[in-house]
Parts: structure tokens; C-alpha cells; sequence
């Protein structure tokens, strides 16, 4: 049983499904990728996941506990944290003011965090009381992460996190990533470069038309000459 | 020696009574653009709130006059406006329990929250014309003015005076305390960071773990604040017309438009914007030209740009040219 894992999730948005009996998991520590065409489903299957999608079977469990039922925000409560594609940071505030909205469910002292943060991305630091909408597309999304990281999550889902970068801060984005994993803490993310991701992936999903088409560690779909001609561009 | 004289009549024609309209408009834009800001609606019963505010006001100041209670050479009203607040409040609080919330549930688009919005005004314009009737209400007690025209010149010796209203010391100084107390609310309090965070993007404020129901409450009670303190305010300031507070709409409208709507500091400065373009619009120039000209000039007419009776144009023609050149007004409004 994975550490966070949404099992045979079937549901769309409307009538009709968009994810076919589609399952996706992760372990501590480790970074997994969705990965697929246009209109695959993965961010679909990644709202599943964090429950902004209703489901009509399957189930999220997460941490030993069923949390299929609980609404996103009581997701986070839980330990989750959600890095949306776009629209993900408060752009009329400063980057400080997005950290501290990150933490805004802790009652304790989240200044260590703060640092913690900081120091992952000291960017950040350097702007803090610049208005995040005001910062650059990389920069943006270190602070979307920054502000997801708030709350000590257990998990982290981002999705798409290098939408819109440059290839050069998409490798620096890809190297934050992989810090935030070493501390232990899960990662999933859906992907558009499918091959640097799968490149960092501890485990990959393709997915085509809402159903898992191939799982396995990163590695081995980077080998899987199947994968590459149909996903990789050969 | 004339052109002093010009400053001070322009001081005590334009200056001061536009300095004070536009604190009193500003407060009122300021209601407008945090309701605005947060539930994403143009609040038509704002004014017909600040006609409530200042109703509960003025009966609780009659109560403490006859109690024989008095602030000295400030109005009594001041003592009273914490009740008025209080209620009115609970007014708001009411109408989002059982008229609001019932349309934010079911995700209503911010046309039918307006709409909403205007019947609630009707309700509340009854209301209040029921309570206290329609006839003008004078309130304002304590001294009339801090210094009169008369002490000026006499003082000065200048041929112009000018007049310092107890009311427009009053406005002023309690608007700059308001607005103040707002900015440092939405700024420095958690409480007021997590209503900023809910206006730029309510589904992240959400994903953040901030609860909406708790935002839109904290809205509606500095709403009212904001509401009450502006109504009585203007009430002091011009005697107390249930019927004023629906043609004040549109100027408080204005501002909030002008300045960038869901914008407090764009509120805080449509409302000057309209204040004095409202009064130096409306003002009859012929003495001031014949004091800078040195008498050389002598008008014939009033060299008045607009009849005041056409005041109310003045709001509605800036609203036109905002909206048609800068839809998103100075402060390029939207969020918090």
C-alpha cells in the first residue's frame, strides 16, 4: 500500500467519465510523474487525487486513512499540499504575505518554515516584499511551491510546474524538486516535459484517455521502446 | 493682500467643504469596494445602510440629549455612533444569513447578487422612512463652528473669512482615523491578509485553508462601520434626508469606479477626485477672478460653470469617461 495512492478512480466532470478505473500512487520520499498526451487526463486525475473531482468509484487513501470523502481544504489539513497549474499564487500580495497565507491553517510559529523556504529558494528572500505578481514565471512558481510548503505537507502536488518556463529555470525548477523529495517529503506531478520528469521520476505513469497505459519506475519507460516512440518523440 | 484674500475664499469655498464631502464619499466608496472586493457584487443597498447606520445614530443621540449627555463643543452624535454601528452590524449580518448566503451557495453570478442588492435597498429605504418617517432630521449639537468667518476677519484683518464648521474638523479628522485603521487592518492582521487573499483568488484563499464564510462576515461588519460612520457623518454635516442616501449612490459609485473598484486606497482617492470636481465645477468664480485680476476684470455673470443643481451630473459625466477611457479606473482595481 503507497503512502498516498488514489485506487481505480473512475469520474469526470459532468456525465460523462474523463478517468477510466485509473489508479496513481506515491511513496515518501519519492518523486512521481504523470505523464501523457493532450487531453490524457493527468491534471484531471491529479484533481482526483486531491479530491476536486467527484468520483463515482475508487478510493484515496492517504496515510493509512480513507479520505475519499473529505473536501480538498480538509485534505490540506490533513497533510496535502496543492500546487495548481495556474492562477497559484495571490498576485496582489507580497511574497512574504503568500508564505504566511500558505500557513494560515498552523497556529504554531512557522518562521522556521519561512526559512526553510527561504533558503530552498533564496530568490525569494531577496523579493519578499515585492507584490508576486510582479515576479518572473519561475519565480512565480517558486513561490506557488514556497507557499504550498507552508503548511509541512507530507505530500506535494504540483501540476505542471514548469508550464510557461524557460528550459534553463525548468532544470533549476526540476533541482528544487528533487531537494524537497530528499527531505522525505512525497512528491506528484503531472508533466508536459515528459522527459526530463520522467528523467527524475522515482515512478512514472502514462496515462492515455483517463486509464493508466503503462507504470513503472522512470527508468524503465525511458527504456520501454514503446513509450518512447509513442510519448518521448522516439 | 487680494490674492490672500483669494486663497482664503477659495480655502473656505472649495477646499474645505470638498475636502470634507470627499472624506465622507471616500468612506462610503471604501464600503463599496471591500464588499465589492470580497463577495464580488456592486452593493446597491449601501446607501440605504448608511441611512440605517445614522437612523439608529440620531435616536440614540436623542435618548442622551434628553439624558441631558453632551460631548461639549462636539456633536453628541459621536458618543452614539458606536450603537448605531452596532446595529447596523446586525442588519448586515442578518441580510447575508438569510438573503445573501441563500445566492452564494447556489455560485449566483455577481448580476443577480446586484439585483439582490437593490431589492435589500428598497427594503431597507422603507425601513427606515417607516422608523423615523421622511422628513429631514437636524441632529448636530455642540458648537457650530470652531472659528466663525467673523473671528477670522477680525483676526486677520483680511477682507475674506473663513469658516471652520465643528462638523468639517469632525469629518475629517474621523475619516483619517477610519481609513487609517482600515489600511492597517488589511495589511497587518491575519484576519485582514486572509480577506486580500480571498479577493485576489478565492480558490487559492481556499486550497490556504482560509474560511470564506468567516472572510465574507468580517466584510459585512466593516461594511457597516464604514457605513455607519459615513452616513452619520454626512447626516451631521448636511441634516439627515432618508431620501439624500439614494442620490448619493451614485457619487459613492463613482468614486469607488474612478479609484479602481475593489481598490480601498482607489476608493479613498475617486472619493476626493469626486468631491472636488463636484465643487469646483459648481463654484461661482466672479469674486475670485476679480481679486487675482486686481479688480481690472469684473465678470458680468456668476462665472459659474454648472447650476449646483446639476451637482450630481458632475459624478455621473466622470463615471461616463472612466468607464469609457480607463474601465479599471486609476488604481487599476479588482482585489483588496
Amino acid at each position: 500500500m503507497s503512502f498516498l495512492i488514489g485506487e481505480n478512480m473512475t469520474g469526470g466532470y459532468g456525465s460523462a467519465d474523463i478517468l477510466h478505473d485509473c489508479t496513481i500512487g506515491v511513496e515518501q520520499g519519492e518523486i512521481a510523474v504523470i505523464v501523457g498526451p493532450n487531453g490524457a487526463g493527468k491534471s484531471t486525475a491529479m484533481k482526483a487525487v486531491f479530491g476536486m473531482l467527484p468520483l463515482r468509484k475508487g478510493r484515496v487513501m492517504f496515510d493509512g486513512e480513507d479520505v475519499t470523502a473529505l473536501k480538498p481544504e480538509e485534505r490540506v489539513v490533513k497533510g496535502m499540499g496543492f500546487v495548481p497549474q495556474t492562477h497559484n499564487v495571490f498576485t496582489s500580495m507580497s511574497v512574504e504575505e503568500n508564505l504566511e497565507m500558505g500557513a494560515f491553517i498552523r497556529t504554531d510559529d512557522f518562521r522556521d518554515t519561512m526559512t526553510l523556504v527561504y533558503d530552498l529558494f533564496p530568490i525569494l528572500k531577496e523579493k519578499r516584499n515585492q507584490p508576486a505578481g510582479e515576479l518572473s514565471g519561475g519565480q512565480r512558481q517558486q513561490v506557488a511551491v514556497g507557499r504550498a510548503l507552508m503548511t509541512k505537507p507530507k505530500v506535494l502536488m504540483l501540476d505542471e510546474p514548469t508550464a510557461g518556463v524557460s528550459p534553463i529555470v525548468m532544470d533549476e525548477l526540476f533541482d528544487k524538486i528533487i531537494e524537497i523529495a530528499r527531505t522525505g517529503i512525497a512528491i506528484l506531478m503531472v508533466e508536459q516535459n515528459a522527459k526530463q520528469a520522467l528523467n527524475i521520476a522515482d515512478k512514472g505513469y502514462v496515462l492515455v484517455q483517463g486509464a493508466n497505459r503503462f507504470t513503472d519506475t522512470g527508468e524503465a519507460l525511458m527504456a520501454n521502446a514503446e513509450v518512447r516512440k509513442a510519448f518521448l518523440g522516439g | 493682500m487680494e490674492f490672500i484674500n483669494a486663497l482664503v475664499l477659495l480655502t473656505n469655498y472649495i477646499i474645505l467643504p470638498a475636502a470634507t464631502y470627499g472624506s465622507q464619499l471616500a468612506l462610503g466608496a471604501l464600503g463599496v469596494t471591500l464588499v465589492y472586493g470580497v463577495l464580488r457584487f456592486s452593493n446597491f443597498a449601501h446607501g440605504e445602510t448608511m441611512s440605517f447606520g445614522t437612523m439608529i445614530t440620531i435616536m440614540v443621540t436623542w435618548q442622551l440629549q434628553s439624558a441631558g449627555v453632551s460631548l461639549g463643543i462636539f456633536p453628541t452624535a459621536l458618543l452614539a455612533l458606536p450603537v448605531g454601528i452596532f446595529v447596523t452590524v446586525l442588519l448586515l449580518l442578518a441580510c447575508d444569513k438569510w438573503v445573501y448566503r441563500f445566492h452564494r451557495q447556489n455560485n449566483a453570478s455577481g448580476v443577480i447578487l446586484l439585483i439582490v442588492s437593490i431589492g435589500l435597498m428598497f427594503v431597507i429605504g422603507g425601513l427606515v422612512r417607516f422608523i423615523i418617517g421622511p422628513q429631514d432630521q437636524i441632529f448636530a449639537d455642540g458648537s457650530r463652528f470652531i472659528f466663525s468667518a467673523r473671528d477670522f476677519k477680525k483676526a486677520t484683518g483680511l477682507d475674506e473669512g473663513l469658516a471652520l464648521r465643528t462638523t468639517q474638523l469632525v469629518t475629517i479628522f474621523t475619516a483619517a482615523i477610519v481609513v487609517t485603521a482600515v489600511f492597517w487592518f488589511l495589511n497587518k492582521t491575519r484576519t485582514g491578509k486572509s480577506m486580500r487573499a480571498y479577493s485576489d483568488n478565492e480558490n487559492l484563499a481556499l486550497l490556504s485553508g482560509i474560511d470564506p464564510d468567516r472572510v465574507v462576515k468580517v466584510a459585512w461588519i466593516l461594511t457597516a462601520v464604514l457605513a455607519t460612520i459615513a452616513g452619520t457623518l454626512y447626516g451631521l454635516d448636511k441634516s439627515y434626508k432618508p431620501f439624500a442616501f439614494m442620490q448619493l449612490l451614485l457619487p459613492i459609485f463613482a468614486s469607488a469606479i474612478v479609484g479602481g473598484v475593489g481598490n480601498p486606497l482607489g476608493a479613498i482617492a475617486g472619493g476626493f477626485v469626486i468631491a472636488f470636481s463636484e465643487i469646483t465645477i459648481t463654484f461661482a468664480y466672479k469674486k475670485f477672478i476679480s481679486y487675482v485680476t486686481f479688480d481690472a476684470v469684473q465678470p458680468e455673470g456668476l462665472v459659474q460653470l454648472l447650476s449646483t443643481d446639476y451637482k450630481i451630473a458632475v459624478s455621473f459625466i466622470i463615471l461616463v469617461i472612466v468607464l469609457v477611457i480607463k474601465p479599471t479606473g486609476l488604481f487599476s482595481g479588482k482585489t483588496l
